[in-house]
């Protein structure tokens, strides 16, 4: 299909979404991420039954923690769709783009540069 | 194994305030198991205080270690070299770990990370409940192996109250009755007739109520 989607987002694979741990969230966060979606499958089509489940209870883990220590609990979120879904997956890189775009960037990284300086 | 819960984040963050050198440490006994204080949660804790302190433009090195027990000797001896580097010491471990490791290194404050709930069960992932309060006399043998003093919230030892109503009890609709549970054991047991024998009056001064207690092996020491 060759769809186009957002430059500024940077795709990590892993075999399941099961193996998104929380600390892989908010590391990614401490590096500088201004936001992170994980992108499993469709609930109930899990080839490891539960891995998109337990992703989606980690992605509420790190919103609850984003949000209580002033980051932003917005800035995570899941999402489910089929692989033969691409123009979904087009469409979710350019919702999230647009919500972490008004959310501006993560206030980590601006409080690292403003301590650099 | 001892049940604990990670304290809510502010409350953590309230006691680390004015530290500018923090070490989280875990412990890889049963905090771990029950999800509250073992590597994993170190990490996640230390990475969430980093980010809070940096967003509030303050650089504090937070310094991560899991011991394999902090109610031992032995391992504790590995912080000696290292933590008169912290400011402060925020354990992850039961009560009985961070009282350990302050009172084996004075002259650093040691916080607790976790509230130390009770000695309990994971029944399902996610799910712990208590079965022993440690009373210092069992007598599981003659309840059908169910503990009344962990498991009847009003510790009887001669049958359930008059608010045991259809199996549950009457602080919580949701909650077993213990001496219901401990009936149907000894139902199934074919030991009903034990129910009839009076359990006599408990030494609880064996239990907490006693003071602190101690134990001592003149052939293990």
């Amino acid at each position: 299909m060759r769809l186009q989607y957002p430059s500024s987002i940077r795709i990590i694979c892993l075999p399941c979404t099961g193996k998104v741990d929380l600390i892989h969230i908010l590391r990614s966060f401490e590096k500088g991420a201004d936001g992170v979606y994980v992108v499993g499958c469709m609930e109930g089509s899990c080839q490891f039954t539960t891995g998109n489940l337990r992703a989606r209870k980690r992605v509420e883990q790190a919103r609850t923690i984003l949000a209580a220590i002033g980051i932003g609990g917005d800035r995570v979120q899941m999402f489910n769709l089929a692989s033969s879904e691409a123009p979904r997956f087009v469409e979710i890189a350019e919702e999230m783009t647009r919500k972490i775009l008004a959310l501006g960037p993560n206030p980590i990284k601006t409080a690292r540069k403003k301590m650099a300086a | 194994m001892i049940v604990a819960k990670q304290k809510p984040i502010d409350e953590i963050i309230e006691g680390l305030k004015n530290a500018d050198r923090i070490l989280v440490a875990g412990c890889n006994e049963c905090v771990t198991v029950c999800e509250s204080g073992g590597k994993k949660e170190v990490a996640v804790l230390a990475s969430a205080l980093r980010m809070y302190f940096m967003n509030h433009g303050k650089e504090v090195k937070i310094d991560e270690i899991t011991l394999e027990r902090q109610c031992d000797h032995e391992y504790l001896e590995e912080l000696r070299k290292a933590i008169e580097q912290y400011d402060v010491v925020l354990s992850l471990a039961c009560g009985v770990g961070v009282q350990f490791l302050a009172e084996k290194y004075m002259r650093t404050p040691v916080l607790p990370g976790v509230d130390t709930c009770f000695m309990g069960v994971t029944e399902q992932r996610g799910v712990w409940t208590e079965r022993c309060q440690g009373c210092g006399q069992c007598m599981l043998a003659r309840t059908g192996g169910i503990c009344p003093v962990s498991r009847c919230a009003k510790r009887l030892f001669n049958g359930p109250c008059g608010g045991s109503t259809r199996g549950k009890c009457e602080i919580d609709k949701d909650l077993e009755c213990g001496w219901q549970l401990i009936i149907n054991r000894l139902k199934e047991l074919g030991k009903l007739d034990d129910y009839e024998l009076l359990i006599p009056i408990k030494d609880w001064s064996k239990e907490r109520a006693g003071g602190p207690r101690k134990i001592v092996r003149e052939d293990v020491r």
